[in-house]
């Protein structure tokens, strides 16, 4: 079996710095936990807990207006909490720049999550957001500096969707059975 | 105690001798109110978004430290959008001021009833998600302190002014949203942001 590399998100931090990100707003998922403590250690960034991932367009929108860039971290069961605010970034061009930790997808236990994560790219492609998967690990970092240079060059709303190949299957029956 | 205040007016003081504030206001009537009192580059009013101005104020007070944020947004949009006060609750931003003008009315769809017709406090709210202020205001002396302190007090500040519930005369500022950010941006950060 291939050895899955656990280092990305280390790599994924060092990515958002050299884009020059400085505000950090974030839902937390399982998938993002060691990106959240990076940022949240790191003095020069300013990592934001939302009480929903919709507050996250607002707080990019602001840190653009301010003349700071930003990321957003969340898992695609959030993606459908932001429908309407994307709108606004459109119809703004303010740049946008999400990575989406996947659910509902491979080898998912829970039938409720299914359904947004299935609708996740469709979703966000009929809001006009630029849309990237990583189904491996090899594949994130370089998909993140890609969208990361397609959001602050172009004015767009970027996501990378990181498969849950990647991030590995919840499983409720291991955990209940402890 | 019955309510006298009316918006444009409330607006029209807190606005006075704004230096180089900075202000976003919410959908609907806050955005005609801010621009009743005089359009400015440093105005960002939102055409849509709505749940999401104290937001925009949160993440811009953050870029901005040393500048002056006012969030300026009606009750029916500080209601969608609730949660934003305990995030900001949490990253206390000292520059940020969030003012509600409280019609207790969505006053663009009919002048339905929100629910702080109903009595919903969203200054005990803002009280218990950590603003270091939070104040309801009803009398027009009370105002000119609340400009004040949206200038020089350590926030976050949170301010429910109700006002009588009245259909006036919109005042509409540019709706374009491209123009309204990059008008800012130069405005704020200087024409280099036109190329950044």
């Amino acid at each position: 079996m291939k050895r899955i590399d656990h280092t990305w998100p280390d790599q994924l931090y060092k990515t958002l710095k050299d884009a020059g990100v400085r505000q950090v707003g974030y839902v937390p998922d399982a998938g993002h936990k060691r990106l959240i403590e990076l940022c949240l250690a790191d003095k020069d960034m300013r990592a934001v807990v939302l009480s929903t991932e919709a507050e996250g367009m607002g707080l990019a929108a602001g840190a653009w207006l301010g003349g700071q860039r930003s990321a957003l971290l969340m898992q695609s069961s959030g993606v459908g909490n932001c429908i309407n605010q994307l709108g606004t970034v459109r119809e703004c061009r303010f740049p946008l720049l999400m990575l989406v930790t996947m659910r509902g997808q491979k080898g998912e236990f829970n039938p409720w999550q299914v359904p947004m994560g299935q609708a996740t790219p469709a979703v966000l492609e009929a809001m006009g957001v630029v849309v990237d998967e990583a189904n491996t690990a090899e594949e994130i970092v370089p998909a993140v500096d890609a969208a990361a240079r397609i959001a602050f060059g172009s004015y767009q709303a970027a996501a990378v969707l990181i498969s849950q190949a990647v991030i590995g299957i919840k499983s409720f029956q291991d955990q209940a059975a402890r | 105690m019955k309510t006298v205040l009316r918006r444009r007016k409330v607006v029209e003081i807190l606005l006075e001798n704004r230096k180089d504030l900075l202000v976003v206001a919410g959908l609907g009537s806050t955005a005609w109110d801010i621009t009743a009192a005089g359009d400015s580059p440093l105005n960002f009013p939102l055409w849509g978004a709505m749940g999401n101005a104290a937001m925009f104020g949160l993440g811009l007070a953050l870029a901005q430290p040393k500048r002056r944020v006012l969030v300026l947004t009606g009750d029916g949009e500080m209601l969608m959008g609730m949660g934003s006060l305990a995030t900001i609750g949490v990253q206390k931003p000292r520059n940020l001021s969030v003012v509600v003008i409280d019609n207790e009315r969505y006053g663009e769809t009919g002048m339905q009833a929100t629910h702080t017709a109903a009595g919903v406090d969203l200054a005990k709210v803002a009280q218990g998600c950590g603003f270091k202020v939070a104040r309801r205001i009803r009398i027009a002396t009370q105002l000119v302190a609340l400009r004040a302190a949206i200038h020089r007090s350590s926030g976050p500040l949170f301010a429910q002014v109700k006002v009588v519930a009245e259909k006036i005369p919109l005042v509409l500022p540019p709706r374009d949203g491209g123009l309204l950010k990059a008008r800012f941006r130069r405005a704020l950060l200087g024409e280099g942001a036109d190329l950044d």
